[in-house]
């Protein structure tokens, strides 16, 4: 089958290796229909997680047909169309029995920090992911979720990830009516966040980022306040001016580690290495944030360290909440909110790429060129599917 | 704001007898402009925004609380998961009891990187030199994958890999800065070589 091939940093392409297999009696095989390239896989893209290996399939956000199934599988049969959370997770231990998913103990043997993730270097399993035309779904009772009929394909694969985290964001930022909410980062979850931040009640959404047309997107998109931190001379300093001198109630971090805006962090983050990825965001959280304030994390970091400023947190006594979302327990809501027309999450996608051309794809979204916000791919084998559904295509 | 105070410095030149103008004192705005607290606008202000309150109620956020049970939305397997196989090598943190029931399959350890990543694994996740070992086995994978490549009988196109395409078509300017500069170093070092032969 054709998958994209990793090859070291900022290096990538698509070309052929074995179909995948059942592996366990509780797999399913299916063929992809729809794949994102994601932020986090940008982390993986630069090179800074641990235990990234050369010839590793990336791509968490995926939807496809199910076209093979395990003899323990008893919800699903071939022919079925199915959203794949990003997390793989098993339904049965400890954390996914209270509906912890995100942080499944059963399916990651290499490290216990985090979870199962599709396609997410070794550090977070040793799958391959899919961003290829066929991937191997295990606990397919469990993760996969049947996509209702009227339920748009493109809505669907955003289901799987982005739009999930930023909602968990926003929730985990435990929004009170009228609150201030500032969101780092104008990439799809931080778009998503701020949309969230509104479903909860917030009185005013302030979403920073340095690349004007993200901005400009979210500010329509989202109907927001932004702010471009290029153009400020300190954040947290602005923030507090925005604010009544006050600071935020919320803060949520959707940048993770590649954020840019701080010299000394990007040397150390993101060129040395000698930090888990840049962390001027959380810096900028916590310093922008009101005391008694929240912090949301959901942008992702490496498992070694990074300097943040833990004492002006304790001193401030912030409330900080920070998990890798739980997609499968936000899916009935947000399927809700999409059919009631709150959320319109096929409306960030501005790429649709044949999975031939990944190399470029990567390169664009990591680059930030020709106002990418969301990049789809579509496999070779998913293109009768795209002519039939051509009417729904821009 | 800057509150602007005019001291009425005047400058006499008197240069020989300085009288006890004592620099410039500039008075600090008082604090009684601080806000009671955050403004915050009413739902007349917001009834424009699409979908405003809808999960007001934390009833309606499906992650409240963090900890749930029994766990919704999902059909867990009854009783004991099964094993899978282990028909590959699959590296364990030494945090857990063992290897999981349902593991990835990807790309097992070979060559000197994996030897580096089996030794990686002999430390836990919490000593740091796990994770730097295994970040150093990334690079030395990078040379082996190259390596691999020229074995089969492919040399890799390092440019359409990084995505040079992409970058010809959306910022050209940017490329043509980039190769100038790379023309410039590489220049420069075969000049001082040269000259060290010399």
């Amino acid at each position: 089958m054709l998958a994209m091939n990793y090859r070291g940093p900022y290096r990538v392409r698509a070309d052929y290796k074995p179909d995948p297999v059942i592996e366990h009696p509780g797999d399913a095989i299916v063929r992809v229909l729809r794949s994102c390239i994601c932020g986090s896989d940008l982390h993986l893209y630069h090179g800074m997680v641990p235990d990234t290996r050369v010839g590793h399939t990336f791509g968490h956000e995926f939807i496809g047909e199910v076209v093979d199934v395990g003899r323990d599988v008893q919800t699903l049969k071939a022919g079925d169309r199915v959203l794949v959370p990003f997390n793989l997770f098993c339904g049965s231990c400890f954390f996914c029995q209270r509906e912890l998913y995100g942080n499944c103990h059963n399916t990651n043997p290499q490290a216990t920090a985090v979870g199962g993730i599709y396609g997410y270097s070794h550090t977070a399993g040793g799958y391959d992911g899919g961003q290829a035309e066929y991937v191997r779904v295990p606990m397919a009772d469990v993760g996969p979720y049947p996509i209702p009929d009227d339920l748009h394909l493109d809505d669907a694969v955003l289901l799987t990830d982005a739009l999930p985290t930023g909602y968990q964001a926003a929730e985990m930022g435990d929004i009170k009516e009228g609150d201030t909410v500032v969101v780092f980062g104008a990439g799809p979850v931080g778009i998503f966040a701020a949309k969230s931040a509104w479903l909860m009640g917030a009185g005013r959404v302030i979403v920073v980022d340095e690349v004007e047309y993200r901005l400009e997107f979210v500010k329509r998109y989202a109907q927001c306040e932004i702010v471009n931190f290029r153009e400020v001379n300190d954040m947290a300093e602005h923030i507090k001016k925005m604010t009544d001198w006050m600071g935020a109630d919320v803060c949520i971090d959707a940048v993770g580690g590649d954020a840019a805006g701080s010299i000394a962090q990007t040397l150390t983050g993101r060129l040395m290495k000698v930090q888990a990825g840049a962390s001027t965001v959380l810096h900028w959280a916590i310093n922008s944030v009101r005391k008694g304030g929240n912090v949301s994390i959901v942008g992702v970091y490496g498992p070694t360290f990074n300097a943040v400023p833990i004492g002006n947190a304790l001193n401030k006594g912030i409330t900080m909440r920070m998990n890798q979302a739980s997609v499968k327990r936000h899916l009935p809501r947000l399927i809700e909110h999409i059919r009631e027309g709150r959320l319109n999450p096929k409306e960030i996608i501005t790429h649709r790429v044949p999975l031939e051309e990944v190399a470029d794809a990567y390169h664009i979204f990591s680059s930030k060129l020709d106002n990418c916000i969301k990049t789809v791919l579509i496999p070779p084998s998913a293109r009768e599917v795209q002519a039939v559904n051509a009417s729904a295509l821009h | 704001m800057e509150a602007k105070t005019d001291t009425g410095a005047q400058h006499h030149h008197h240069h020989h007898h300085h009288d006890d103008d004592a620099g410039h004192v500039h008075a600090h705005p008082l604090q009684g402009d601080m806000a009671e607290g955050p403004r915050r606008p009413s739902r007349e202000e917001l009834s424009h925004i699409q979908g405003w309150g809808a999960d007001l109620d934390r009833k309606n956020r499906p992650a409240v609380p963090m900890e749930r049970m029994p766990a919704r939305f999902i059909h867990p397997h009854e009783g004991k998961l099964p094993q899978q196989p282990e028909n590959v090598e699959v590296l364990v943190s030494t945090e857990r009891p063992g290897i999981t029931p349902i593991f990835g399959t990807a790309q097992p350890p070979k060559g000197l990187s994996g030897m580096m990543r089996r030794v990686a694994f002999r430390w836990a996740e919490n000593d740091l030199r796990h994770w730097l070992l295994l970040l150093a086995a990334d690079r030395v994978n990078v040379v082996e994958g190259i390596g691999e490549d020229l074995a089969h009988g492919k040399v890799p196109n390092v440019l359409a890999e990084m995505g040079i395409k992409a970058e010809w078509e959306h910022n050209r300017a940017g490329l043509v800065k980039k190769a100038v500069l790379a023309g410039a170093v590489v220049g420069t070092a075969v000049y001082l070589m040269r000259r060290r032969e010399r």
